[in-house]
């Protein structure tokens, strides 16, 4: 089975207000169309770990390779186009765009990549929304809609462009049980459909619905777990 | 991709209307008050200078009082005796002339100097004017009044009167108003003209005139050259000074001095002759240019400020771009952009505005003054002004967009993230 994502002896410190170790020799490795999820407790370095994944954070020691792609030492240039092309990043809090409609929201990054014609896009887009089941939202302002609204919006704007990985940082973290219960079919449905994921959650039932389940504890892997996959 | 850039660019600006609208009247408002201060002050600058202009020649030749007068013994001592040394103690003029020698020469030459479009000869004496007890002293000069009117614009300068009539009256004379206003003498009247060695003339006041100058309407008095040198008993070839018109007035210090060393007179341009004034107009300008730059920086730093609070403001959303691949040039584009259409607009309203408002002052009536001939307050419209103030404006709001965007750009977008 092809890695998707492999880390190695990843070393990662905050130096203020003192010296911390937050990451110590991580090591670990995704595979394709699987579904990864990083729980542990507060502080524990596990959404740390995965901003260094995302590549959002560079200020670290051991290598980073995505897709066959070594992302170590690339310029923050590269890492965006990169990160553009390959990373489809989801929130805890959404992190849409307020004055931009929804529809806008999920075309950016699209937009950005720019690979495809804009009518492309604005077919796909709406495509991704419909799957969210956010189609009819389409045209309203980002900032018009509620929380958990927000959080599908954002999925089908990490969606957009076919990434080779979706990271998630806490997706279910910000949100009421009913729309947790939605955002947990979705993930579930993106895993059926052969999606590479690795998401940090505290939600124990999130975790057990994944494919495997990494708990860490001060900064390292405590322990992996196989979980059955679902049904 | 620029498109994509642009896009969230103005998105954004429209999103905030109100925060845009101020931000372009912050330009607006520097770039309207600099077009407003910088024609008002250079109009006035101008209209002084004009002033200056319309009442002193650009070249003015006379025959300068020497304190030299070693030559009046040397005929005596050095021709017959050889080295022979004669000491005079504290010399006394003796025998001024205060005339010009071989004037016809000098002008017929002068007229044939390619840099010279215009002379008039001239005889200026001081005098005292008598109206019943009222005695003042000033300067009365003889001219030619046909060529009087090629150098400066006398007739439009007139409060009363017309300097032709000086050809058609017996004795005529023009009158400084503010001369005129002491001895309160009109049109019609006659005042009396005293020299300092005594002799005396009667004259009819036919005009009085109005540069605008103190220095000048308090003493001045314009007649015939012939009333003149019959008042000083002199001859009809007794000139004291030439009056020269240049083609271009910003060679008269070079052209006045090889006048002096051509002429052996003394040659005077106009700088010098008003040295005081264009001190002032010096200290005039630099105040003009301070005060419009302080003016513009002032309205930068609104711009400065405006963009830096916008981008703070838009901290999350950067972080959100960034992480879904925007690169930092993409942001800086991003809020350049934003800049750049705040300071265009700006510019535009600002020139409108600046404009309008210098309009208006230029038609505010000016208190009348005995002293200053103005109708209006001097405004001078001049294109040069509206250029400049658009190209500082640019520049002013590029770099208040371009700091914060070049912040923006480098942002940690974890460091946002992460709260």
């Amino acid at each position: 089975m092809k890695e998707i994502l492999k880390a190695e002896n990843l070393h990662k410190y905050f130096h203020d207000p003192d010296e911390f170790h937050v990451t110590n020799n991580i090591s670990l490795a995704v595979n394709e169309s699987e579904f990864v999820t990083l729980i542990g407790k507060s502080g524990c370095g596990k959404s740390t770990l995965l901003y260094l994944l995302a590549t959002l954070d560079t200020d670290y020691k051991g290598r980073i390779q995505i897709n066959g792609t070594t992302v170590t030492g690339m310029t923050q240039n590269e890492l965006a186009r990169f990160r553009n092309e390959h990373i489809g990043f989801i929130f805890q809090f959404h992190f849409l765009l307020p004055e931009f409609t929804v529809l806008h929201n999920v075309m950016l990054p699209a937009l950005k990549l720019n690979k495809l014609d804009i009518g492309t896009i604005e077919n796909n887009a709406v495509d991704k929304l419909d799957q969210m089941g956010m189609k009819s939202y389409a045209l309203k302002l980002a900032s018009k809609l509620s929380s958990g609204q927000q959080q599908r919006v954002a999925i089908a704007r990490a969606l957009i462009n076919t990434p080779s990985i979706i990271m998630a940082d806490e997706p279910t973290g910000n949100l009421d049980s009913v729309n947790t219960g939605i955002i947990f079919d979705i993930f579930k449905n993106l895993a059926q459909q052969g999606n590479s994921i690795i998401a940090v959650t505290h939600d124990k039932d999130f975790a057990a619905n994944s494919d495997r389940t990494i708990e860490m504890a001060d900064g390292r892997i405590h322990q992996s777990i196989n979980n059955q996959k679902p049904v | 991709m620029q498109g994509t850039n642009l896009d969230i660019a103005k998105i954004q600006l429209l999103s905030r209307k109100r925060q845009t609208a101020i931000a372009i009247l912050g330009v607006t408002f520097g770039i309207a008050m600099f077009i407003l201060m910088i024609s008002f002050m250079k109009g006035t600058n101008e209209f002084l200078l004009e002033a200056m202009l319309s009442s002193t020649p650009d070249i003015h030749i006379f025959n300068d009082i020497k304190t030299d007068y070693s030559h009046s013994i040397t005929d005596e001592y050095f021709d017959t005796v050889p080295h022979h040394l004669a000491i005079v103690h504290h010399t006394r003029p003796k025998n001024i002339h205060k005339n010009l020698k071989q004037v016809n020469e000098i002008i017929t030459d002068l007229k044939n100097n390619p840099a010279v479009t215009a002379t008039s000869p001239l005889v200026s004496s001081h005098v005292f004017f008598n109206c019943g007890p009222v005695q003042l002293n000033g300067v009365v000069e003889g001219v030619d009044i046909k060529e009087q009117a090629q150098l400066y614009d006398l007739a439009n300068k007139m409060r009363t009167g017309n300097p032709d009539n000086l050809l058609s009256a017996d004795n005529g004379i023009l009158l400084g108003q503010g001369l005129a206003d002491k001895l309160n003498v009109q049109m019609g009247n006659s005042v009396t003209l005293y020299t300092p060695s005594g002799k005396f003339m009667r004259f009819n006041v036919v005009g009085t005139f109005q540069f605008g100058i103190g220095l000048v309407d308090n003493i001045k008095a314009i007649t015939n050259i012939n009333n003149v040198q019959q008042l000083l008993g002199q001859d009809h070839g007794y000139i004291t000074d030439i009056q020269v018109k240049l083609k271009n007035i910003r060679e008269a210090g070079k052209q006045a001095t090889l006048f002096e060393k051509r002429y052996g007179y003394k040659a005077e341009d106009w700088k010098s002759a008003n040295s005081s004034l264009m001190a002032t107009t010096v200290v005039r300008d630099v105040l003009t240019y301070v005060v419009s730059f302080a003016l513009l920086i002032v309205a930068g730093f609104g711009i400065y400020n405006i963009m830096n609070m916008t981008i703070m403001s838009k901290m999350k959303d950067i972080a959100i771009l960034k992480a879904q691949g925007f690169t930092g040039k993409d942001i800086i584009t991003i809020f350049l952009s934003q800049s750049l259409i705040i300071g265009v607009i700006g510019s535009v309203f600002g020139i409108i505005a600046g404009f309008l408002l210098s309009y208006a002052v230029s038609r505010i009536p000016f208190p009348p003054s005995d002293l200053v001939s103005l109708k209006f307050f001097p405004v001078l419209f001049e294109w040069r002004f509206y250029i400049l103030a658009v190209g500082f404006g640019f520049i002013t709001t590029l770099i208040a967009g371009l700091m914060p965007a070049i912040k923006a750009s480098k942002l940690d977008p974890v460091a946002i993230l992460r709260g």
